[in-house]
């Protein structure tokens, strides 16, 4: 359950980029969040209505990208979704890939208003 | 309506100071363990079986976290090796700022291994870096064989995966197999020692540490 700290980092990060954009409203935030991110997206919606309440981020919108888990394979260059946990390449047959999305954590983008 | 573009980690000051302790470490030789299992899987128990044959000239320093009491610290500080107990108060992970903290009293030129005790959580402590150059994750026998598939993120970021309480085994529905081919479904370059309280695989567990010491005492092994 540390989906309110993710919450709290979000926001800090947030009151610091509203410096560089004085006068500009903060409608929408996005975050990516892949699967192997360790983050419950259910927790992370639940945490951030919790902690914006009563604050100046009241209004502010979460909207959240979730990222599936994918793979390469260093030998035949085989980029592939790793379903069900199943990461040999489905190519070539090669067992040790390499992940190369689903490990996100981040945030996207913010939508102003001016 | 217009759009900012920000893509940073969300996590980014995190990130920030375990890029820095991991810099430190560098410079110093240190080698430096994440230890992450769910509650009572064997983390304190593993520790002390280790303390009681390290060799005393490798010289180690251990950090171990909970939510609350100083149990764990007590508990291996009888080797005389230094010790601190992080006590979160509620938080389920440490943090690199919780490390940066406890490490501040003591010279990184006293020690060559770090080995931290997370608080026991399969989840939470995946996400957070503390500048270390391994994760190792201990399954006990006691929890399911489905942990790899169920919690798969930790699985995955673990270089070593310990299978502890194997002395257990004769009394326990605990498919061993099926635990070691879950985890390296999810990771398929995951290494596993079975261990046990009784000291089952503790040498080939410390062989494992020695053997990481050496490479980032001799340069080869240098943490990303």
């Amino acid at each position: 359950m540390h989906e309110l700290s993710i919450v709290s980092s979000v926001l800090d990060q947030l009151d610091e980029l509203k410096k560089q954009h004085e006068g500009e409203r903060f409608t929408k935030v996005g975050l990516r969040v892949g699967e192997l991110a360790g983050v419950d997206v259910d927790c992370l919606c639940f945490g951030f209505e919790c902690v914006v309440k009563e604050t100046h981020w009241e209004d502010l919108v979460l909207e959240i990208e979730q990222v599936p888990r994918r793979q390469r394979c260093p030998q035949c260059g085989e980029e592939f979704r790793a379903e069900n946990w199943a990461t040999a390449c489905p190519k070539c047959g090669e067992a040790e890939t390499v992940i190369i999305a689903g490990e996100e954590l981040q945030i996207a983008y913010v939508e102003v208003e001016e | 309506m217009s759009q900012i573009v920000v893509e940073k980690k969300v996590l980014n000051e995190n990130q920030k100071l375990a890029a820095e302790l991991r810099e430190k470490f560098r410079e110093h030789k240190i080698l430096v363990v994440n230890i992450i299992s769910s509650p009572g899987s064997g983390k304190t128990t593993l520790l002390e079986r280790t303390l009681e044959r390290w060799d005393k000239s490798k010289r180690v320093v251990l950090l171990t976290g909970d939510l609350q009491t100083e149990n764990d610290a007590k508990r291996l500080a009888q080797w005389g090796f230094p010790v601190k107990q992080i006590i979160t108060g509620g938080t389920c992970h440490l943090d690199a700022k919780m490390i940066e903290k406890h490490l501040a009293d003591w010279p990184l030129d006293s020690f060559d291994l770090l080995i931290i005790e997370n608080v026991g959580n399969l989840v939470c402590p995946t996400s957070y870096d503390l500048g270390e150059h391994f994760k190792v994750v201990i399954l006990s026998v006691t929890e399911g064989e489905d942990k790899p598939l169920k919690y798969p993120g930790i699985f995955v970021k673990s270089e070593l995966m310990v299978l502890s309480k194997v002395d257990l085994l004769p009394y326990v529905p605990f498919d061993a197999e099926l635990a070691k081919k879950n985890a390296r479904s999810v990771h398929p370059g995951i290494e596993i020692i079975e261990t046990s309280i009784k000291g089952d695989g503790v040498d080939q567990w410390t062989k494992w540490l020695e053997g990481k010491l050496s490479a980032v005492k001799s340069g080869e092994l240098v943490s990303a």
